[in-house]
């Protein structure tokens, strides 16, 4: 018997009703309340929600700080995450918004500014940062502090195992040396590890002149057959730990945490030039809540706050207020208290515009050979 | 049974493909016509986007650099699907045929530990694989070796990830295919004389072709776009597509450029599958 | 290879004998991590990589831990939404694309496998810039959507692996005895495709789980799910909190699996 494939008026029915239904529920779906956050920044107008939105790396606040905040003045914080600065700018320029307080490193801060998705910052609401030290006002990236605080910061440099190769001298030079082959790690970020070979070389981190990257260029590929791998500065820790790397290219926070309680290990800031970085506290545009933020940045700014911030992230911190409170364990740890002539000779990451494709290719070119 | 099958439109296919083509049309190719339509623009140095039609993206796609990335990075893709099938079908021959009541739960115990973050069971393989791991260790025991082999970032490591991590999606497929299989036409075949193999060989895998066909795709295609793996496990020393994609995105802030070398490998995938398709037999796919 | 081994029936015991051990090496292979995994949560410092000692405080911390929980429970929201749609769209769009031939047809299946192609980066930010441009709220349902929308080629996939060369005789012979094509399916069909649906469903919520590009870019405010919550904990270090947690997930969907197996054989024995 052939049955015929048309439709007949009960199937028809049936159908057209179930299309219907998922019809109804998509459009339901589609149409939300327009709460359009670009209208929401930076007016007066009635008092704002008691609630605060903070995007931030995670586990980069002490246990204490948000629920101190909270209990503080009342304000709910939901906390979110990013992962990477450029996952954080990407979002944010793709029109991702809703977050009152974001987090971003040094150089970042610069091309948001740039890109112009920062509020300014009104001063007159953050009292604590009388408590800021002198280095970490007005850096490069933000002469004035317009438009951010500084929150934890750290430089980049080397941990190794001085228990197998002796105290190191201060140098780039052991993380060339065939001695070490199979055995170094370098991190997997494109510009602190060509930044190495920038040191290494005597010239700025910044640098954008041709001939200078493609001697750093081949210093990296010179390098690239002595190492194990470029790593996460969080995979580095470990592997020197666990003696599969006897030197680690780490962010100093890592080098500090593995430190504490185990005095095989060492941390050397290298000559002539290394990296010191610093993470911000800034409001994006269109934040809905930006006086409560303001009320959150100052907070982080109190002398405690900022010292129980320290001592569980293990970084450094810019309050001079806080210093008293840090654990002297913590500030016993070489690397972790600098002298005036090593603070000198670090540098600050910068935004190089143009030349950030350069080095995206390079870093590239160096990882395929 | 070829009348029953439909031929043309009619309104009982429309109703089954109305909700795919809602969701995909909306949430998959509106955006893909922003990444087509960005991938003929120009991006700023801080992402901004002009439109229009420039394609000197494309042209870059053509890239000495480039180009070696992606031939690698299919080589890398096929080895996978092949080291997938080889190892994955016995098992999914396994549950099918031999799992009994047990056939669900031996199914679901393969996906379990799927639903834990690569993240952790990367660096659990990191040290299950380093120098004082289980494995080095297990080896200087057993007296195979005398000291610590490198097993952890390399190329051999990578290669062995990208097995961990797609094997499920060849198995489920495969197990899919071959569970509906009537164990009938072996024993028929067995009582006609066929040896085991053969009977295998040409009986049950070509009836299992279908799945294999399926678990082949899903498996070559998200390994193309892989790039979490070898820098995981391989210590970032070899860069795919996926890893090249992601940079113009996030570092370079090269939405344009970005956007054309996705569209470049999706259009050569694409290619690839259907080409693929055509030549294993469509009808193989079909329920003729 | 002939008979020389002695017959079928001894040649039958040795290849499944072989063919056991694989497996259990598979499943080997499988669990290593996980159990490296679970033993690590038991470690006294924050390191998930190098062994210190013995604690349990990982297991408190989670307990206390109120953004990980949360995190726990949106994943659990997102992946069974997410699924149960993309499982039921995927197999009515394996149906169609099996069993009947249309215009258009290679243009379905170019969409199907070009869904699977596209780099996640490439869908996050793409599908962030549409949401914004109609103007649709970020938060729980963007999420949900957009796992919808890269696992309904998987399930299709997988759904269609099952389909294709299935007898149709007894769905005939129902609609011969006049049923309609609503209760064929559902009587009939569906019980014959289920394996190839539940494998779908199980490839769709494995993928949903561990999602962390696409969802990082379209999740709102407070829509962050443990994938978000883990992979931004590599700038510091992952803590083995998130071990504890995998570890009480995996015992408990242990428990479930072959607690609940146990009673339904039971049954089936009486």
């Amino acid at each position: 018997m052939q049955r015929d494939t048309r439709i007949s008026r009960g199937r028809f029915l049936k159908v057209m009703g179930a299309a219907g239904v998922a019809g109804s529920t998509l459009s339901i779906l589609a149409c939300q309340p327009n709460t359009n956050p670009q209208q929401g920044g930076g007016g007066g107008g009635g008092p704002e929600e008691k609630k605060l939105n903070l995007y931030n790396w995670a586990d980069y606040v002490a246990k204490s700080t948000v629920p101190g905040f909270e209990k503080e003045t009342g304000i709910q914080v939901t906390q979110d995450f990013y992962s990477t600065n450029e996952d954080l700018l990407s979002k944010l320029r793709a029109g991702g918004t809703g977050y009152d307080v974001i987090v971003p490193s040094d150089y970042m801060v610069e091309i948001m500014i740039k890109s112009d998705i920062l509020l300014p910052l009104d001063r007159s609401k953050i009292p604590n940062f009388k408590n800021i030290g002198e280095n970490f006002r007005g850096l490069p990236y933000d002469p004035n502090n317009e438009y951010s605080v500084p929150y934890q910061w750290g430089t980049t440099g080397i941990l190794y195992n001085k228990k197998e190769l002796g105290q190191l001298e201060d140098s780039w030079e052991p993380m060339w040396s065939p001695e070490f082959e199979g055995k170094i790690g370098m991190l997997n970020d494109e510009r602190e590890t060509p930044g190495a070979a920038l040191y290494k070389l005597g010239y700025s981190v910044n640098a954008t002149d041709d001939e200078q990257l493609a001697e750093a260029e081949a210093e990296l590929k010179k390098q690239k057959p002595l190492l194990r791998g470029y790593f996460d500065s969080t995979q580095n820790r470990p592997l020197v730990q666990n003696g599969d790397l006897l030197l680690g290219h780490v962010f100093s926070g890592d080098a500090f945490l593995v430190m504490s309680g185990n005095e095989d290990l060492d941390y050397i800031i290298p000559k002539p030039g290394a990296t010191r970085w610093t993470d911000n506290m800034c409001i994006p545009k269109g934040a809905e809540h930006p006086d409560n933020a303001h009320k959150f940045i100052n907070y982080i700014l109190d002398a405690k706050v900022g010292a129980a911030l320290t001592n569980y992230t293990y970084y450094n911190t810019p309050n001079d207020a806080s210093l008293p409170m840090i654990d002297g364990a913590l500030k016993k740890l070489p690397g972790y208290t600098l002298e005036p002539e090593v603070f000198d000779r670090l540098q600050v990451i910068e935004d190089v515009g143009e030349a950030t494709r350069k080095y995206s290719r390079l870093f590239t070119e160096v990882k395929s050979s | 049974m070829g009348e029953r099958k439909g031929r043309g439109w009619s309104l009982g296919l429309a109703g089954l493909l109305t909700p795919v083509t809602i969701w995909l049309g909306l949430f998959f190719l509106v955006p893909l016509l922003f990444i087509l339509a960005y991938s003929f623009g120009t991006s700023g140095i801080y992402g901004e986007m002009t439109l229009g039609f420039n394609p000197g993206n494309y042209l870059r796609v053509f890239d000495p650099l480039y180009l070696e990335i992606v031939g690698r990075t299919l080589v890398i893709a096929l080895t996978n699907t092949l080291l997938c099938l080889l190892l994955g079908y016995p098992l999914a021959y396994f549950i099918a045929f031999k799992g009994g009541r047990w056939k669900n739960i031996l199914i679901l115990l393969v996906m379990i530990p799927f639903w834990t973050s690569l993240l952790l069971r990367a660096y659990a393989w990191v040290v299950i694989l380093s120098g004082n791991g289980i494995a080095n260790r297990t080896l200087q025991f057993l007296g195979i070796t005398d000291e610590p082999l490198l097993l952890i970032f390399t190329p051999q490591a990578v290669t062995m990830g990208m097995v961990y991590s797609y094997l499920p999606f060849m198995i489920l497929p495969l197990y899919a295919a071959l569970e509906k299989f009537d164990v009938r036409l072996k024993e028929a075949a067995q009582d006609l004389g066929a040896s085991r193999w053969h009977t295998f060989w040409r009986v049950t895998f070509p009836l299992s072709m279908p799945g294999v066909i399926a678990g082949s795709i899903l498996v070559f295609i998200p390994s193309a776009g892989e790039f979490v793996i070898p820098n995981l496990l391989g210590g970032a020393r070899t860069v795919l597509v996926g890893n090249l994609i992601q940079a113009q995105f996030l570092q370079a802030r090269d939405w344009a450029f970005g956007s054309a070398l996705a569209v470049m490998l999706a259009a050569l995938l694409v290619g690839a599958i259907m080409f693929y398709v055509r030549k294993v037999g469509a009808e193989k796919l079909e329920g003729v | 290879m002939g008979e020389s081994k002695g017959g079928p029936v001894y040649k039958g015991k040795v290849t499944d004998r072989a063919l056991l051990l694989f497996a259990a090496l598979i499943y080997v292979f499988l669990y290593a991590p996980i159990l490296v995994l679970v033993f690590f949560s038991f470690n006294s410092t924050r390191s998930t990589q190098v062994w210190t000692g013995f604690s349990l405080e990982w297991y408190g911390e989670l307990i206390r831990d109120q953004s990980i929980l949360d995190a726990f429970r949106i994943s659990m929201i997102v992946g069974v939404t997410a699924t149960a749609i993309a499982t039921v769209i995927g197999t009515f769009t394996a149906l169609a694309l099996t069993r009947h031939r249309f215009r258009g047809k290679t243009f379905a299946d170019s969409a199907i496998y070009a869904a699977t192609v596209m780099p996640e980066i490439v869908v996050g930010v793409s599908l962030l810039v549409f949401f914004v441009a109609i103007q649709f709220t970020l938060g729980i349902t963007t999420i949900i959507i957009a796992h919808v929308a890269f696992t309904i080629s998987f399930v299709t996939i997988v759904v269609r692996a099952r389909l294709s060369g299935m007898d149709r005789s007894i769905e005939e012979a129902a609609q011969d005895l006049g049923a309609n094509p609503i209760e064929t399916f559902l009587r009939v069909t569906l019980p014959l495709i289920l394996p190839g649906v539940m494998a779908g469903a199980l490839l769709a919520f494995t993928l949903s789980l561990d999602d962390f590009v696409i969802t990082f870019f379209v999740a709102g405010v407070g829509s962050s799910t443990l994938p978000l919550k883990i992979y931004s904990m590599i700038k510091f270090g992952v803590s083995p909190v998130i071990n504890a947690l995998s570890t009480v997930v995996l015992v408990a969907t242990m428990v479930l699996i072959f607690g609940g197996s146990s009673i339904f054989m039971r049954k089936e024995k009486a």
